[in-house]
């Protein structure tokens, strides 16, 4: 599974993206019931103001809604809900916590290396940023798997800020037409970054989106300004 | 997936959503229709959208007026006002395309949620990759092209003719009639997923060859392909021998996962409702941080 790996942009875009997540080793002997150190781990983590958590099998904190009556349409919210993947997970597999700030990342690293929870705790961001939070928890690095970027795609891919946005869910759940919409929408002024970040949020499955960078691209698009790739 | 005909209100909202671009409002119907064969079962659709019940003949009369009066009626274009999408039984060889699409279904073969396995994450534990080792993922279809396993079969074919190692664990190599040689089931080439991924594991000094390999299989093929390499990091935590190999190809890697080495054979015991988090506490380490 790589879908935290894969991220268009540069590694400046990357500064206010740091994705924690914690899995357990499949088939290992004393890793079999997991989920209360993951239930732990996601508990750990709200202390720390992420932007966004998520449950591999069930979701993250803003998830598309199932409404039966009528006027719900008018009372759907836009906050993350990090008690619903506290309450929702159900079996043991990859929990994610997303921050975008990396002074909270740290702590919540050293953390999670206080507690000695025994679970496997990987961070996905630029190469400077996982260096600073192992630094700052005083970890060194076990093994990494670096992303040799999306270089050679070319003209195969639209825009560069719908590519940020879309790639920022991993899985694909997020189409480029729905993040050159969103584009759309705010460059219109029909809807807020914060709208238009929360509406392609709800399509990331495992709540690794990251809506304070997504704003910020939203942002720039608005304002036409380019974003320097390098990948 | 299919999507309800009496339900649909044309609204488009669905075209928008769909990762492969193969949702389109019919102009015979002014329905939505899905392109079956463009498809990849991700669900995308049916899981992203949020359900709303309006009732659809209300919907279209208003749609109706809306449109006679030069006014457009538009919902929240993050929603399915009519909830119009059925997910649909799927039989073999279409499954396959939710396997490797939808991530809230766990591959068979791996029990991992998503397209690949646990690679470097529980390195500490399985010692999956080991000093010396590098382990190259290579990824089909992402971002939002998709690929067909016959374009994946070129390149796995390319790679046992050098005689590179699958991941046995893999889903695509689960999915292989030979895996000596590097052949795809036959009867699933033609079916299309949003994403999928080869996994290998080479020593050091075959990485730059195996890298070769996938840049000469990419130029052939219509898909896309993006590439991950993991390394297990020596004693200091620091990796001085694949980054210089990778620099010397032209790649300047910026982003990794990075496995921080906390994993331990035995879990830490936790009643399941053990410490509650306290909601909105500054944290002391923030402070200093």
């Amino acid at each position: 599974m790589t879908n935290t790996l894969h991220r268009f942009g540069s590694a400046e875009s990357f500064s206010d993206d740091i994705i924690v997540f914690a899995l357990p080793a499949l088939g290992k002997s004393g890793q079999e019931d997991a989920l209360p150190v993951l239930r732990r781990f996601l508990q750990i983590a709200v202390e720390y103001g992420p932007c966004n958590m998520g449950d591999a099998r069930n979701g993250g904190a803003l998830r598309s809604t199932r409404f039966k009556n009528f006027f719900a349409h008018w009372f759907k919210r836009n906050k993350p809900d990090f008690q619903q993947v506290l309450r929702t997970m159900t079996k043991s597999t990859t929990m994610s916590v997303v921050f975008d700030n990396l002074p909270a990342a740290q702590a919540f690293i050293k953390r999670i290396k206080d507690e000695d929870l025994g679970i496997s705790v990987n961070v996905s961001t630029s190469l400077a940023n996982a260096s600073r939070c192992c630094e700052y928890a005083g970890l060194v690095r076990h093994s990494m798997n670096y992303s040799l970027g999306f270089g050679s795609m070319g003209d195969k891919l639209p825009g560069q800020h719908a590519v940020m946005l879309s790639t920022m869910c991993g899985h694909g759940m997020i189409s480029h037409s729905f993040a050159k919409k969103m584009i759309d929408f705010v460059k219109e002024g029909r809807r807020s970054p914060e709208d238009a970040a929360a509406s392609l949020q709800r399509f990331c499955s495992c709540g690794i989106f990251n809506k304070s960078r997504a704003c910020r691209i939203l942002e720039d698009a608005r304002i036409g300004a380019s974003e320097s790739i390098n990948s | 997936m299919k999507i309800n005909q009496d339900k649909c209100i044309g609204c488009g909202n669905c075209t928008y959503v769909c990762p492969m671009g193969a949702i389109f409002v019919n102009p015979r119907t002014g329905r939505s229709t899905i392109n079956r064969d463009e498809c990849v079962e991700c669900y995308a659709c049916y899981n992203g959208l949020s359900a709303e019940n309006l009732p659809p003949g209300v919907a279209r009369l208003a749609r109706k007026i809306f449109s006679l009066l030069a006014l457009r009626f538009e919902p929240e274009p993050d929603i399915c006002p009519t909830s119009a999408f059925e997910p649909d039984e799927l039989v073999w060889p279409r499954v396959v395309r939710r396997a490797f699409s939808d991530p809230r279904v766990p591959h068979e073969s791996t029990g991992v949620l998503g397209r690949g396995t646990e690679e470097v994450k529980t390195n500490e534990l399985t010692n999956r990759i080991k000093i010396g080792e590098v382990g190259v993922t290579i990824e089909f279809g992402r971002p939002g092209v998709g690929a067909r396993f016959r374009e994946i079969q070129e390149m796995s074919r390319a790679l046992a003719r050098a005689n590179v190692t699958f991941e046995e664990n893999n889903p695509v190599a689960t999915l292989m009639s030979n895996v000596a040689a590097g052949d795809i089931r036959e009867d699933i080439l033609d079916e299309k997923v949003l994403s999928a991924i080869l996994e290998i594991g080479i020593p050091v000094h075959r990485l730059e060859e195996v890298i070769r390999i996938v840049q000469d299989v990419e130029r052939r093929i219509s898909t896309t392909v993006i590439l991950g390499v993991a390394v297990r990091c020596d004693e200091n935590g620091e990796d001085q021998i694949v980054m210089p190999i990778l620099n010397r190809l032209g790649y300047d890697p910026m982003r990794a996962k990075t496995n921080l080495g906390l994993g331990r054979i035995n879990l830490r015991p936790f009643s399941m409702f053990e410490a509650q988090p306290k909601m909105g506490a500054k944290p002391e380490a923030l402070s200093d941080a």
